[in-house]
């Protein structure tokens, strides 16, 4: 008799395939469909919009985390970035694209507060079939959204904590830590 | 509804966004519940209130008719899978009595970059296409049951999805008015 070790003998393992180029799709009704039933699955364990958002962001870290690897092995021959600037334009524009299709609309700086930035999208792919219902006018379902930036920022090394706010569309406001922003001080006395 | 001259969006989304929403999904449901079999339930209801309402999408796309028989009905499945996952399956192994037939996947983009730990070898990940045939189907009165035979992700050289006609429905009541 062998002894098992493993239920199940691999056939391929993930990392023996070569990587996708990613140019995959399925269609919009698809995704919308099946991002309702997230939205309505965490709504039915939740009792206030706070934890609501609280749980679409987590699921969206989910996503987020893994999208880092997936792209800088794919788009950026394993590079990585390490000032504030390139990493926001890398969501901006390569995590964007790979996500949406598209780049944001918008990257803008915080007058007031150096720590904060914007990104801005007027018609997020996830809120194109959402009508928020009346007493739940605060709630965005694209925090989502926020979480997978967020984790990817985190990932990176760039603690941040990214929220969704109704403005122009959404705008996602990114705040970073202050270790961030010193250390990318730093950078630029070198 | 749908104003004339309105064109019907035939926008698309990169399927790995879909797949590790998916996979997004699957492990909040592993997480919340405790016995695996009560996942797959989950997993097939969400796929079922998503096919009563993506029926709707296929017929407006394709503004095909009632099927003439069950292979016609397997044909449009097929063409579904293309439409909305972008893979097209293979319908094959038909029984004797022209009620049953499979679907055979190469490629199936719910579970692109998915790996079973052991503890999950019970775990139908990509159950939510039974859900989503068995909706998508009474919407158009028939009764189709279906279920996975063979599993790439548990080992099998490919993915196979068993469908049967169960019965015709009649005088359905819509959803929701019972």
């Amino acid at each position: 008799m062998s002894i098992t070790i493993s239920a199940v003998r691999p056939r391929t393992s993930i990392l023996d395939k070569s990587l996708s180029r990613g140019r995959g799709e399925v269609s919009l009704s698809c995704y919308a469909l099946l991002f309702s039933e997230l939205v309505q699955y965490c709504q039915n364990r939740v009792y206030t919009v706070p934890e609501l958002q609280n749980k679409l962001a987590e699921m969206g870290q989910e996503v987020g985390v893994k999208f880092i690897d997936l792209l800088f092995v794919r788009e950026r021959s394993y590079k990585r970035e390490i000032k504030i600037l390139n990493i926001l334009l890398f969501v901006k524009s390569t995590l964007w694209k790979a996500l949406f299709g598209k780049e944001a609309d918008k990257l803008e700086h915080a007058n007031d507060d150096e720590r904060t930035y914007y990104i801005i999208e007027k018609d997020p792919i996830v809120n194109k079939f959402i009508s928020v219902p009346k007493d739940k006018g605060s709630l965005n379902c694209a925090v989502f959204t926020a979480g997978i930036i967020e984790a990817v920022l985190n990932g990176c090394g760039f603690p941040a904590k990214v929220t969704a706010h109704w403005h122009k569309g959404t705008t996602y406001m990114v705040k970073f830590e202050d270790s961030v922003i010193a250390r990318d001080k730093q950078l630029e006395d070198r | 509804m749908s104003r004339q001259g309105t064109r019907l969006d035939t926008k698309n989304v990169n399927s790995e966004l879909f797949t590790l929403t998916y996979g997004a999904l699957v492990s909040q449901l592993m997480k919340d519940y405790t016995n695996v079999e009560d996942v797959n339930k989950q997993l097939e209801r969400m796929g079922y209130n998503i096919g009563i309402r993506l029926i709707e999408d296929f017929l407006a796309r394709t503004g095909s008719g009632r099927c003439y028989d069950f292979r016609d009905t397997a044909d449009k499945i097929q063409m579904g899978f293309r439409i909305f996952l972008g893979v097209t399956p293979t319908i094959t192994n038909w029984s004797s009595a022209g009620d049953e037939f499979s679907l055979q996947f190469e490629s199936n983009p719910l579970t692109e970059f998915i790996e079973l730990p052991d503890h999950c070898l019970n775990l139908k990940y990509a159950n939510v296409l039974t859900g989503v045939l068995r909706g998508a189907c009474e919407m158009v009165q028939m009764e189709v049951t279906s279920w996975f035979a063979q599993d790439q992700l548990k080992g099998d050289t490919v993915t196979e999805l068993r469908v049967k006609f169960v019965k015709r429905l009649e005088d359905a009541i819509p959803a929701g008015e019972d």
